[in-house]
């Protein structure tokens, strides 16, 4: 079971994880256009799959995937960064069935039981966790994600402490570490609205507009190191440079999520200031995967793995930088909170920073875990592919959603005396919302796409390959061919 | 900064982010802190009475949140309910949830939950005490 592309065979455990995140990824796409069909044709399924569940599942999915990919990137990085073998392929094999099996139960609990009865069987009386958006998950699947995120921590942060410390696998600790830290707010819960809703954003805004962008940042520095041969020197100082901004304009961005819920006026002020300086890290790190790649020392033969890193700072720029920003200031979100602006937002910020660095490291990853450098030409191709179709797909969402937004803020929000009721205003919002779905419907061909791109055969492309596949680089090289 | 001969580097931006971090995660702390002293006068917290306190964990254990929106967050499919009592008043509420679903053929369908009188009335305290926090004046119109 020797893999003579892996530098350290631990590494392999983290293939169980990228499988694992796939297909709940599908799942979550499946959920997603259910939940975009009850828009339109709002008793489908129901009372089996009321709107409230499916959503559940939909985002709830998308978390627990994205921690089975950043789990397994760490899995797979960190040995190769620390040089050495991984504290224990064991416990990170043991971990993995017990996330899955509760993450398993935990969505079939979703779907078979109502939630209330779900609560009382799951012991919420003891300690009121529930109910609260994307923290639904029962009391027993908190502690489990506690424990299994202490575990991982333990494995990684032993790798790491016995080996060689990068700038990479500091990071990528710290962002780790953090994520499992804010999660404790989720047991918070105080029976004061406003401080339960305020203690909730530690959790959703500190994770994905805070310490999830360090994990972001570890990802995409590793996979641009790997992939261009550019120098560490150069990379860790943008990594630095774009993670201090993240967390500099990150942490009191947290603000223009107080505006209304309760909390002193001042935030208006801190919020729309700091998070108008926002998109700041996102172009950063734009510059900086169009800087390597043109910079680029190597031709990799994994091209598609190059494609999809760029994409990920390009649309986590536009997702979560522009997105956000249209919408962040408080005199503008007086009118937008709570609308479809916030979905289109949502959505895009997600795919763009999230989903895609994900499967970066999966695209770079996934070979080397089945013993090439690279994929075929052939299978590369699917794959660049489906990111295109993937991002039209989610593109054709977003603008329908901005759309239905701004008509809606128009119909329901803006006006001062005859408003229209919120129910009226969705029956204006139809055709966007059947776009929507078209473009729900593309997101899904290119997953399915993407998935098949694993069992596309052919002669993998290797480094000799290199002179041919400049020309088929993503980006033209500054520095290959000197004048 | 890519520069090799650039006076930035690389532990410079490593000072940068660990003192802005650790900067600008004291003072929101000590904003949060604040905040947490004015949020008893600002939510009206004398009024959370046992029927408001029990309100809420009906709200949280049907999620509510999974369809609605409370003060403007939450799911963007049915009615904000922060300003419904105002909107609508407490028999109205107490009538419509125990009316559903409509079964009007392809309308949004809001599921049966079977609550007892004691069960409404205290979502009722709690959606309207929610109604009195000062939350700088949003929604702009009662439509929420």
């Amino acid at each position: 079971m020797h893999i003579s592309t892996l530098k350290y065979q631990s590494q392999s455990v983290s293939k169980l994880y990228f499988i694992a995140a796939m297909a709940l990824f599908a799942g979550q796409i499946i959920f997603g256009i259910t939940l975009g069909l009850q828009y339109v044709v709002g008793d489908l399924f129901f009372p089996y799959i009321p709107f409230n569940v499916a959503r559940m599942v939909h985002t709830n999915l998308l978390i627990v995937w994205l921690l089975f990919g950043f789990m397994g990137a760490a899995y797979y990085m960190v040995p190769e960064e620390a040089e050495t073998e991984l504290h224990s392929p064991l416990l990170a094999k043991v971990l993995f069935w017990i996330f899955l099996v509760a993450g398993a139960l935990t969505i079939v609990g979703y779907l078979t039981v109502p939630y209330a009865k779900l609560a009382e069987l799951t012991g919420n009386d003891l300690l009121q966790t529930m109910g609260r958006e994307f923290l639904e998950q029962p009391l027993p699947t908190k502690v489990g994600i506690v424990i299994v995120a202490l575990g991982f921590l333990y494995n990684i942060s032993m790798t790491v402490l016995k080996g060689r410390k990068t700038a990479i696998s500091l990071v990528l600790l710290m962002g780790l570490w953090g994520l499992a830290l804010m999660f404790l707010f989720s047991f918070v819960n105080p029976h004061n609205l406003v401080r339960d809703k305020m203690y909730w954003w530690f959790v959703v805004h500190l994770w994905v507009e805070g310490v999830w962008e360090l994990i972001l940042g570890a990802l995409l520095a590793y996979v641009l190191v790997k992939t261009t041969g550019v120098d560490r020197e150069v990379i860790d100082k943008w990594l630095y440079v774009i993670i201090a901004f993240a967390l500099m304009t990150g942490i009191l961005g947290t603000g223009h999520h107080f505006y209304f819920i309760g909390l002193p006026g001042y935030w208006h002020w801190i919020g729309s200031i700091f998070s108008a300086l926002e998109p700041i890290p996102f172009f950063m790190m734009t510059v900086f995967a169009f800087n390597m790649v043109q910079r680029r020392r190597r031709e990799h033969p994994n091209q598609a793995a190059v494609l999809w890193a760029v994409g990920t700072a390009v649309l986590g720029f536009l997702g979560a930088g522009l997105w956000g920003f249209i919408h962040t200031l408080s005199a503008v979100n007086y009118y937008t909170h709570g609308s479809q602006i916030t979905a289109a937002h949502g959505h895009l910020a997600f795919y763009g920073a999230y989903v895609l660095v994900v499967i970066t490291l999966i695209s770079y990853a996934m070979p080397t875990l089945r013993g090439r450098i690279a994929n075929s030409k052939k299978a590369q191709a699917a794959e660049m592919w489906s990111f295109w179709i993937m991002t039209i797909g989610m593109a054709t969402m977003v603008l329908a959603l901005t759309g239905a937004g701004i008509l809606q803020v128009w119909l329901q929000r803006m006006p001062l005396t005859n408003a229209m009721g919120f129910m009226a205003t969705q029956d204006q919002l139809t055709i966007f919302y059947w776009v929507r779905i078209a473009g729900g419907v593309i997101f899904l061909l290119g997953q399915f796409l993407f998935f098949a791109s694993f069992f596309i055969g052919g002669d993998p492309v290797t480094e000799d390959a290199g002179g041919k596949g400049a020309k088929s680089g993503v980006l033209p090289a500054r520095s290959l061919n000197p004048a | 900064m890519s520069q090799s001969h650039s006076g930035f580097t690389k532990q410079m931006a490593r000072n940068m982010f660990y003192g802005g971090t650790v900067f600008f995660a004291l003072l929101f702390a000590a904003i949060v802190f604040d905040s947490e002293r004015r949020i008893p006068e600002r939510s009206n917290a004398q009024a959370i009475t046992p029927a408001v306190v029990a309100g809420k964990k009906i709200w949280e254990t049907r999620n509510c949140i999974g369809c609605h929106t409370l003060l403007g967050e939450g799911a963007y499919f049915a009615p904000e309910l922060g300003n419904v009592y105002k909107r609508r008043g407490g028999d109205f509420i107490k009538v419509w949830i125990k009316a559903q679903p409509t079964g009007v053929a392809h309308r949004r369908q809001m599921p049966q939950f079977n609550l007892t009188d004691q069960q409404l009335d205290d979502l009722v305290e709690f959606l309207k005490w929610t109604g009195e926090i000062n939350n700088e004046k949003w929604p702009p119109n009662i439509e929420g």
